[in-house]
């Protein structure tokens, strides 16, 4: 059945991705189809998604971070004349369970990028009014909730081709996302956080991508302040997570008198802690030699040397081919390790191993990847022949750098004897731009990359409500001047 | 740490060719509830090393776990819970983790393991 996909106007690009992972998990993944909105824009909120029945639209809109809400579509049109003539023209046995008396229902108007003011609200009400409804209304619970869309002025961006034409549509909403997620955890008022803190809204994104769900094992290699496995709680996982820096993971801070460290969120929250929080290189895991296929996720933000640089175990002078002097017995004890730097294609060529041997046969990966657009290109993703590309979604953070998220699904079992069976990773060109990342781009820009990641702290506060999809809140990409830094 | 992480850990000095598992020295342990999953308990089974798993089970003083687990047995409520509170519910948050080889410490601070190797172990 065709459906109206209301889509929040908000991370562009990850907005389908996000729907085709959660229908994924809800098992009908192969029997989605999508048709461009009208105007043939697809940065539009107005696509058309195709679910093979209504259950499966409540299963896959109940956790969506980006979709409004999925209606059945009575009659739409270029004016709301227009409109309300289509709705005449709908089945009537579409309609008629909910023209009874004996149900309740309640009308909505909701415009996108325009709003019109009460009087002519008043007016068009009226004119529905032809509708012969004969339920009662219940304007807090009722049973059927029905939505008049509208855009009204074209929606442009600055000198690009329109993205919204003037659109009417009356729907019958059928499910609606769960946003409310996105401001309970919020990092403003985390118990706990640091500049490399993952954004909860991404986070819980992050976890769609990946298939999270009750019940799932979920790893977290470089896991700082516990943001990404927060989220991935919040789902019902049972999550595990290490980083090398332990004072980030069990030192923490103190604030106001009171100890904080990664513990302290999940019991903010109400959640389950991870099983496992340990202290390890990533780079040589700690696990039992013969282990194989054991997280059904993994979900992580690699150090890339922007605001904390990836460490590895060793020390330097293993790096340069000295051997380490041995600690004396009376020391070791006491001693703490030097670590060497660890850098991009050394770190995502071992996580992306990592992946293929440790993530059961479905499960998925979902990493970020630093992407300056000056010199990107589809080639420098990694890829492994066991793991096949689900998704690639920018977000973009300022003129000339952006971050990708890249989801991975393990399609088949790890072949361990076969030498062919190893990452490629190639970014020439991107570790060249990591190495100066304030460097100019060929339009004369020059924004640093720390005005463009600020961190999470000092982060003004936003959207106390559930929906950010207002008109100032939108988030529109590849526009030829500063975005809204705050995404 | 609860015992499922410590039923995937391994001492990985070079050189090591038997460090799992990890023994146990629990100085305090506390028992954190955890929501109860038959799935996820079922699911487990087959990933864990069974015998380490009851081994490290009974150190913290929770015995009365089968030595194989067999399709019957894991239908058996009794047995899941029982499976549950060891797997999940037992927090080992200060102690050490020694390897059976080299003895070496891998001290347990605050419920989180320290697994980094000194350079000259790399």
């Amino acid at each position: 059945m065709w459906y109206l996909c209301y889509f929040l106007h908000r991370h562009l690009d990850f907005r389908r991705e996000e729907a085709q992972a959660l229908a994924d998990t809800a098992g009908c993944g192969d029997l989605i189809e999508w048709k461009l909105p009208h105007g043939g824009s697809p940065d539009s909120p107005f696509w058309y998604i195709n679910v093979p029945n209504e259950d499966f639209a409540k299963k896959l809109v109940a956790s969506s971070i980006l979709i409004k809400g999925l209606y059945e579509v009575w009659g739409e049109g270029d004016t709301f004349e227009e409109m309300l003539a289509e709705v005449q023209n709908y089945p009537i046995d579409k309609k008629q369970p909910y023209y009874s008396e004996s149900i309740t229902f309640k009308l909505v108007m909701e415009g996108f990028g325009t709003k019109l003011n009460s009087v002519m609200q008043k007016d068009l009400l009226k004119k529905l009014a032809c509708i012969p409804f004969e339920g009662k209304v219940d304007l807090k619970n009722p049973q059927h909730l029905f939505r008049l869309l509208y855009t009204e002025n074209p929606i442009k961006n600055d000198d690009m081709p329109t993205i919204v034409p003037p659109r009417w549509y009356f729907g019958r909403e059928v499910c609606t996302g769960d946003r409310s997620c996105v401001p309970h955890y919020e990092l403003p008022r985390r118990s706990y956080i640091g500049p490399t803190s993952m954004d909860a809204e991404l986070s819980l994104l992050m976890c769609n991508m990946a298939g999270v769900r009750k019940g799932s094992l979920v790893y977290d290699p470089f896991v700082g302040t516990g943001s990404i496995l927060v989220a991935a709680a919040h789902f019902g996982a049972v999550t595990w997570g290490a980083d090398i820096d332990i004072r980030i993971i069990r030192d923490g801070r103190t604030r106001e008198g009171k100890h904080r460290n990664v513990w302290s969120n999940f019991k903010q929250y109400g959640l389950m802690e991870p099983v496992g929080l340990l202290r390890y290189d990533a780079h040589r895991p700690p696990l039992r030699p013969g282990l194989e296929e054991l997280f059904d996720v993994i979900l992580c933000a690699p150090p890339y040397g922007v605001r904390a640089g990836g460490r590895k175990s060793g020390g330097r002078k293993a790096e340069k081919g000295i051997p380490n002097k041995p600690i004396p017995d009376d020391m070791r004890a006491t001693h703490i390790p030097s670590t060497a730097p660890y850098g991009l294609t050394e770190c995502l060529y071992d996580l992306i191993q990592f992946a293929a041997t440790f993530l059961v046969v479905g499960g998925r990966i979902a990493l970020w990847m630093p992407c300056a657009s000056d010199v990107y290109t589809d080639g420098d993703v990694p890829t492994h022949p066991a793991l096949k590309l689900i998704a690639n979604s920018e977000q973009v953070l300022g003129r000339r750098w952006s971050r990708r998220l890249i989801t991975l699904e393990k399609h088949r079992p790890f072949d361990r004897a076969s030498p062919l069976e190893i990452p490629t990773v190639e970014c020439p060109a991107l570790l060249l731009a990591l190495e100066n990342p304030d460097a100019e781009t060929e339009d004369g820009a020059s924004p640093t990359v720390r005005d463009a990641v600020m961190p999470a702290e000092k982060r003004p506060k936003r959207e106390r409500k559930g929906d950010g999809g207002s008109a100032n809140n939108q988030e529109t990409r590849r526009l030829p001047m500063y975005r809204n830094k705050n995404c | 740490m609860r015992l499922i992480t410590h039923n995937m850990l391994a001492c990985n000095i070079k050189g090591v060719k038997s460090g799992f598992p990890l023994k146990i020295e629990a100085e305090s342990v506390e028992v954190k509830e955890a929501d109860f999953n038959p799935e996820f308990l079922k699911r487990m089974i087959p990933k864990l090393e069974w015998k380490a798993f009851i081994d490290a089970a009974v150190g913290l003083n929770v015995s009365g776990l089968p030595a194989e687990v067999t399709p019957e047995i894991m239908e058996d409520e009794e047995f899941l819970k029982k499976f549950h509170h060891a797997l999940l519910e037992l927090h080992v948050e200060e102690g050490a983790l020694i390897c059976p080889e080299t003895g070496r410490r891998f001290p347990v601070s605050k419920g989180i393991p320290n697994m980094l190797l000194n350079e000259d172990e790399c």
